[in-house]
């Protein structure tokens, strides 16, 4: 089946006000995709993956509505929630290499943390070896500490941890960012292993790093100041992209082999938005270069190709 | 004192990283703390504690300006609450407000001095070790442990054997207390100056030639202001309390008045708790409470202040 | 392992060393013939008995020999467990006179900083949980340590001796009394070890609480808490966790505040005219009794040293890190 969300709005409380981190989300994953979200930082990326397995903090549900495999998923609620995490939705945190108790035996904590949530180690400790096995570890991994292991070591650990009971939706919020690139390869094909192994249906890999997305995603979801600007299949995405933001993101990336005497890298003028008060309209007009006079409307984000959705008056609009 | 003041009243680590983020803009940073501590309740409070018995301790002698150990004959052996003094006197007919106001001012000093001392002490242990590393490092963190161990009050029971008479007063105490307290503040220093010093801004300045002491005083220093500026507290009130300690067991000054030493007093010398003369031990008491209590809520209030993480909104 | 404890040993003997030269330097250091100071303080006696006395302590001292001398001589007598004669004591050995005193001390501090650490812990942890207790815990617990020993002391004892009569005043046992292996003898000794006790513990009891409650908010908010939480994992393990966790730092932060629990003790045996070490100190100081006070404060340094030693051990074979650590693992 798959994850819908309808307009889902989650702020910050702070004591000047609400900041409008996710302002108004609507897309959907099938199942077997891989959907990267990307932007740049304080897009809402991280607001939107978060908000769907637990609120944090300062984090406050305003409105919207989430729907996997058909079931109405009230991320409000957090007693209700828990009756999902980690079998229906599962996350692989951006704290991966210290989210293990640290005085803790990876195995005993893995195995009080099923028994806590009802479920019998010792049936599914086989499947557990045979994923360990799988990502690289070795089997006396369950008997040290986290302190024993390296870095790529528990990130690993991590992943096999989070999706041990097979989620439908499985959330992996920057987990190639604080890793070297050889190593961020190696984690990026684990997860498109895991997928096709069918240990999780579908997937959300957030990163501004749009290179791994390009490896690993079906899909791409482009946000922009706390709404959405683009959503495209991978390659349409690097290739074709219609808005004015994803067009300057994909340009601004250096290309391997290209010289860049002659012509400059070219970057985006400007900085994102306040989101205390943000501006009406499109967010994106001050610093967009096809801006017009009816971008002071907020541009729906609606679907101008099968697959490809764009929030855009150049492109959707009467004028395009 | 307790283990608040050794575990986790200690300044939060992470107050020392609110200041950590980025060299603070001087004049937004005082307007923001302003906002923060007017509005943080247990600053306030703390801090309004603190006013009213600093004003206590300067005001107080003068406004009842009866000489301390002065006894007022009659009252002799009569020791009563309604003598015409605000706290009653005492087994020898002193006045113990008088007492009271003058010990105040004998804590706050002894706070001061042996606080700053110690802070001043730990700051320098703390930043060498902390930045040099090596073997200077190895051989003050011995130093520090030794220093650590030893209770200072054994220390200062066979120092005061021998000391000349006229040098047992309060300063000398107060730079006694200074001279032992250092050592948890120079390992917590030294624990902080060693996140900060692998920073980048740090190996800038080292690229750009500045020697090490002017590092350490104009680029590190500056960084961790809030979390130096909470130790001090703590170190002022532990002041307080170990000079009251010493002046209860006799290893106090043989001049002035401070209140650890009207406790001494009336159990020594007044037979107060066989006689029941309780308002000569329990005012110098809470005084002592009140002023310890406020440092103590203060820096909790000021950690607040300054982390913007435990923000109450 | 053996490499971690052989330096944790070098290092409280050189403690030990060092502290064991400094109450040697001590009198050699003050201004003046320290052996005259000592003569002079003893008030009240004949010219004559003042020579007698000059000359003992001189041989005592061994002021006339050369100084390495004397400082191997020191060691000499302090290993054989030779530290003097008591003034105060009238010539009784200074190491008697503080065993003597030290098991009711022991009787004093061990029961108070168990208990307190364990209550003061598991109230801490309560208090993280519930808002209310947490508004209330927290004020009493900063009043609590901002408290001098001898005040609590001063106010319990005023309280419940001197007011409602309930505990006795001072003293180890009854004046009326002999120590004797019998039932009355042993109620009458806990009458008078109760209030003591009750007020060591109560101090300690406020610095345990603060701290752990506040170390169990700041585990509370770790990655590892977050994490489990997002995989839905109960309050219940997730306290669990972290009430571990958060014993760590409250075990070494016990071998920190001894040296000030230590001088807790002493000052409520003297509110109680308790018959441990504090009462010794306070008599020695009185009659200025100079070895006594130098062999307590050997004595205090030694028992500190020992148990940071304990605590050094208990501290490895709880946190599973250390071990790690030691065998060398990754990272």
């Amino acid at each position: 089946m798959s994850l819908q969300v309808s307009d889902l709005r989650v702020y910050y409380r702070t004591l000047a006000g609400d900041v409008q981190a996710l302002d108004g989300a609507t897309f959907s994953i099938e199942d077997k995709e891989i959907m990267g979200l990307a932007g740049e930082s304080g897009c809402g990326k991280s607001t939107l993956g978060n908000s769907l397995i637990r609120l944090d903090g300062r984090m406050r549900y305003v409105g919207g509505t989430v729907t996997l495999d058909g079931t109405s998923v009230p991320i409000w609620d957090d007693d209700a929630m828990n009756a999902f995490r980690f079998r229906d939705v599962s996350v692989i945190p951006q704290y991966a290499m210290s989210a293990m108790n640290p005085t803790r035996k990876i195995g005993k904590m893995i195995q009080e943390l099923l028994e806590s949530r009802g479920e019998n180690f010792a049936s599914i400790k086989p499947e557990l070896m045979r994923r360990i096995d799988l990502v690289g570890l070795k089997e006396d991994v369950l008997a040290r500490y986290p302190i024993e292991l390296s870095g790529g070591m528990k990130q690993r650990m991590v992943m096999v941890l989070s999706t041990l009971l097979n989620p439908s939706l499985l959330i992996a919020d920057e987990i190639t960012s604080a890793l070297d690139v050889s190593t961020q390869r190696a984690v990026a094909e684990t997860l498109v292993s895991f997928r096709d192994h069918g240990f999780v249906k579908s997937m959300m890999v957030i990163t501004h790093d749009l290179s791994i997305l390009y490896q690993t995603a079906d899909t791409i979801l482009v946000m922009y100041a706390g709404k959405l600007a683009e959503k495209a299949p991978t390659t349409t995405i690097i290739e074709h992209a219609r808005h004015p933001y994803t067009q300057a993101l994909i340009s601004s990336l250096p290309e391997v082999g290209v010289r860049y005497t002659s012509k400059k890298l070219v970057g985006i003028p400007g900085s994102p938005p306040q989101l205390l008060d943000p501006p009406s309209g499109c967010r994106f007009r001050a610093r967009c270069p096809l801006a017009f006079a009816k971008c002071v409307e907020e541009p729906p984000f609606v679907q101008i190709a099968p697959d490809h959705s764009v929030a855009c008056w150049k492109v959707s609009g009467p004028n395009a | 004192m307790s283990a608040a003041v050794g575990t986790s009243a200690e300044p939060s680590e992470t107050a020392g990283s609110a200041a950590k983020s980025a060299p603070p803009a001087a004049k937004r940073a005082r307007g923001e703390f302003l906002f923060f501590a007017l509005r943080s309740k247990k600053f306030v409070i703390a801090m309004a504690i603190l006013i009213f018995l600093a004003l206590l301790a300067i005001f107080g002698p003068i406004i009842d300006s009866t000489d301390p150990v002065a006894q007022a004959g009659e009252q002799m052996r009569h020791p009563t609450l309604d003598a015409g003094n605000w706290f009653g006197s005492t087994y020898f007919g002193d006045d113990v407000f008088s007492q009271f106001a003058n010990g105040l001012r004998a804590s706050f000093f002894v706070g001061l001095l042996g606080g700053g001392l110690s802070a001043i002490i730990g700051m320098l242990v703390g930043f060498v070790a902390g930045y040099k590393g090596g073997w200077i490092d190895e051989l003050l963190n011995m130093l520090t442990n030794i220093f650590l161990v030893i209770p200072s009050l054994a220390v200062l029971l066979v120092i005061a054997a021998y000391l000349p008479p006229e040098w047992h007063g309060v300063p000398f105490e107060a730079v006694f207390i200074g001279m032992t307290s250092w050592p948890w503040a120079a390992r917590a220093i030294r624990a902080q100056t060693f996140t900060l010093r692998n920073r980048d801004f740090i190996d800038l300045a080292k690229l750009s030639g500045r020697s090490g002491g002017k590092i350490i005083v104009f680029e590190i220093a500056p960084n961790m202001s809030s979390y130096l500026f909470l130790t001090f507290i703590l170190l002022f009130g532990g002041a307080i309390l170990i000079g009251a300690t010493l002046d209860f067991i006799g290893l106090g000054p043989h001049e002035g008045m401070t209140l650890g030493l009207m406790m001494y007093n009336s159990v020594t010398y007044g037979a107060a708790l066989q006689l029941g003369i309780w308002w000569w031990f329990i005012p110098p008491g809470i005084g002592i409470i009140a002023l310890v209590g406020a440092l103590y809520v203060m820096n909790v209030g000021l950690d607040e202040i300054f982390n913007p993480k435990l923000r109450d909104i | 392992m053996r490499h971690y404890f052989t330096r944790k040993l070098f290092t409280y003997l050189l403690t030990f060393f060092v502290a064991a030269t400094i109450d040697w330097l001590i009198p050699r250091l003050a201004p003046g013939d320290p052996v005259a100071i000592l003569v002079t303080k003893t008030s009240g006696i004949t010219p004559a008995a003042a020579a007698a006395l000059y000359d003992y302590y001189n041989k005592l001292f061994g002021l006339n020999q050369p100084l390495p001398m004397q400082y191997l001589n020191f060691w000499n007598e302090l290993l054989h467990g030779n530290l003097g004669l008591s003034i105060y004591g009238n010539g009784q050995p200074v190491m008697d006179m503080i065993m003597g005193a030290v098991p009711y001390t022991l009787a004093l501090l061990v029961p108070a900083i168990l208990l307190s650490w364990w209550a003061g812990n598991s109230f801490g942890a309560l208090a993280a949980r519930r808002k209310w207790l947490d508004n209330s815990v927290l004020p009493v617990g900063y009043i609590l340590t901002a408290t001098p020993y001898m005040w609590l002391a001063l106010v319990l004892s005023f309280v419940l001796s001197f007011s409602f009569r309930i505990f006795p005043l001072s003293g180890g046992y009854g004046f009326n009394l002999e120590p004797t292996l019998s039932w009355l003898f042993f109620t009458d000794l806990v009458a008078h070890w109760v209030l003591p006790f009750l007020s060591l513990f109560l101090v300690m009891f406020g610095g345990w609480a603060i701290g752990m409650r506040n170390m169990i908010i700041y585990e509370l908010e770790s990655d590892y808490s977050r994490y489990l939480g997002a995989l839905g994992a109960p309050q219940s393990l997730i306290r669990k966790y972290a009430f571990r966790n958060a014993m760590l730092p409250q075990i070494t932060g016990l071998a920190l505040q001894l040296g000030v629990i230590v001088a807790g003790a002493l000052v409520t045996e003297i509110v109680f005219a308790y018959p441990g070490i504090g009462h010794l100190v306070f008599a020695a100081i009185q009659n200025e009794d100079y070895f006594l006070l130098q062999g307590i404060f050997l004595f205090i340094i030694i028992g500190v040293l020992v148990a940071n030693f304990i605590v050094d051990i208990v501290y490895v074979l709880v946190d599973p890190r250390t071990r790690v650590a030691m065998r060398g693992g990754t990272e």
